[in-house]
């Protein structure tokens, strides 16, 4: 039988705010513990929350930037739950009226082996503001557990999706797109080791041609792309072997083990809470004015997907590469400011995307770190095209840079590193390398196209690389008619 | 509508509040007298009328997003029962 895989993601982004959703605390990530903890966030009897503007204001921004429907009046509800680490005994959250409903983001799923890399839409559910709980630690206090309330009370949006993604490549691809959009709107610093962006994946399977979803098991707490795609491929092919040998898959909650890379049962729906939501009688509902919304309407900055489009446009790249390129701000930046320092977009993005990615990994850096700055990359590039540098010796000068061993100018001179232009010079080296290789030449002329190669492969030897290869070819060419 | 004994079970459980068998006998028979209540209630068409969110016709007034607590955690844990390195501690829970 052949399967067909449903995912739905629930994101808990945290929000780049100074303070607390409900308090004055701030939320600055390690200090150390229960010194960001107020009165409010610790649950003392006969305290208030009063909502942080800023966390709303966060929520707004991301609804715009999805094109989704801003829930003008929006409600808070207590989810209640007995836990160590969230002293009131309930979180407060938003259920039947949040703050965003509906909304679409635009993914690319990369090719895999031979296929085009695709183009879909992933539609939104809702999103909505929440306050985060405390952290509870498990090592040992002679045999109890340690109770941390900093993050207790930070600002999360909780961003859910429609079950539209078919595999988990689909997943990251829109795991990746969010986390690009939430960073670059400014609404959260993406910080995945500490928990600033976590992933809970609903994954069911079913017969393809089935109408009704199967039964969806949800893994919880993913806090990398990489364990993500291992968790849902792990639980996918668990699901289908579970269906095929005669057994059921039962709702429930399960934690991926990156150590084992599979994933294990942590509650199943029998156990599940029943969380009795009802409005907050502590908070009012919220409203959002027009005013308020056109005001940071205008603050937002030119989108991730208006600026694939304009790079594809102005700059002849292709659709993925323009995803790629702006997987984040500053790459972006860094692409559009190096292109237009040498008007040359297409060979920018080769060099964004190939030399300098490769370089940066390889360094664990980030694009913000780069020892190559755009305006340099730029000034290479500026070099090849106007036949200055070929490729090869532009890896040199680009390795100079990379050094800090000054301009591109000065490294080409530093270096003797310029394409030789004077063809009286090139002739010279062409005339020597026929009048060695007599057997190369007799091939040639015996029909052997390989052995034009191996003369073209001489000549730049002979020239440490700096011949124009365009240049060697019609040379060798004319001399070999 | 009624409770049944093991509603009243299930909703202490949901509370961690320890409910003997009497206990719960006598809750049941309590809280299905408020039900009455609720039935008159719900007996009022409400088809047109949207739920209310709160009591009162007026909407959230908003914080600006700024610092203004400070660390009272010495403070706050002089209460506490036990506390180590700074740490609320409590008997061990594993999910």
């Amino acid at each position: 039988m052949k399967w067909e895989t449903v995912i739905g993601l629930e994101v808990h982004t945290q929000l780049a705010t100074k303070s607390k959703i409900f308090s004055g605390s701030s939320t600055a990530f390690g200090a150390a513990p229960n010194t960001q903890a107020s009165a409010v966030d610790i649950a003392l009897p006969g305290v208030l929350p009063v909502l942080n503007k800023g966390a709303v204001e966060c929520a707004i921004r991301f609804g715009l930037a999805i094109g989704a429907n801003l829930n003008r009046v929006n409600v808070f509800d207590r989810k209640n739950y007995f836990y160590p680490d969230l002293p009131k005994g309930y979180q407060i959250s938003q259920l039947a009226k949040p703050i965003v409903e509906g909304g679409a983001l635009k993914i690319i799923v990369p090719s895999t082996g031979s296929g085009q890399s695709e183009e879909r839409v992933i539609h939104l559910t809702r999103a909505h503001l929440e306050e985060d709980a405390g952290k509870s630690l498990h090592e040992d206090f002679h045999g109890m557990t340690g109770i941390d309330l900093n993050r207790a009370g930070t600002p999360l949006l909780e961003i859910v999706s429609e079950p539209e993604m078919r595999s988990s490549a689909e997943a990251v691809a829109y795991a990746r797109a969010l986390h690009a959009l939430v960073t670059w709107i400014g609404i959260c610093d993406g910080n995945m080791q500490e928990g600033s962006f976590r992933v809970d994946a609903n994954v069911s399977v079913r017969p393809v041609g089935q109408t009704e979803f199967g039964t969806r098991r949800e893994i919880k707490n993913l806090n990398s792309f990489r364990f993500l795609q291992q968790a849902i491929d792990y639980e996918v092919r668990w699901q289908i072997e579970t269906l095929e040998d005669g057994g059921r898959v039962t709702q429930a909650t399960v934690l991926f083990d990156p150590d084992t890379g599979e994933t294990r049962m942590m509650r199943s729906k029998e156990e599940a809470h029943d969380y009795r939501y009802f409005p907050d009688p502590d908070l009012l509902p919220v409203r959002l004015d027009e005013d308020w919304i056109a005001a940071v309407r205008a603050t937002l900055p030119e989108l991730p997907a208006a600026m694939q489009a304009r790079f594809q446009r102005d700059y002849g790249v292709s659709a993925y590469d323009a995803t790629v390129l702006t997987g984040s701000r500053a790459l972006a930046d860094y692409f559009e400011a190096a292109a237009k320092a040498c008007g040359q977009g297409k060979l920018a993005a080769n060099w964004v995307m190939g030399e300098l990615s490769a370089a940066l990994n390889k360094a664990e850096l980030d694009i913000a770190q780069s020892p190559v700055s755009s305006a340099q990359l730029g000034a290479l590039i500026a070099r090849i095209q106007d036949g200055t540098l070929s490729g090869k010796l532009a890896r040199q000068v680009f390795e100079g840079l990379w050094e800090g061993a000054g301009e591109v100018d000065a490294i080409i001179e530093a270096r003797g590193l310029r394409q030789m232009s004077d063809s009286g010079e090139l002739e010279k080296i062409v005339d020597d390398v026929l009048a060695a290789n007599p057997k190369s030449v007799e091939e040639f002329r015996a029909g052997k196209e390989k052995a034009f190669n191996a003369l073209v492969g001489q000549v730049m030897k002979a020239s440490r690389g700096k011949a124009n290869p365009a240049q060697v070819n019609d040379l060798l060419k004319a001399k070999l008619q | 509508m009624s409770l049944t004994p093991d509603d009243v079970k299930r909703i202490a459980r949901l509370a961690r509040i320890e409910t003997s068998d009497a206990e719960a006998q006598a809750t049941q028979v309590q809280l299905n007298s408020i039900f009455g209540l609720i039935a008159a209630m719900q007996a009022v068409d409400t088809r047109d009328i949207a739920p209310m969110a709160h009591a009162q016709e007026v909407t959230q007034r908003l914080r600006d997003d700024v610092v203004t607590e400070t660390d009272r955690h010495a403070a706050f844990q002089t209460i506490a029962p036990a506390v180590e390195n700074g740490l609320y501690l409590v008997p061990k829970v594993i999910e």
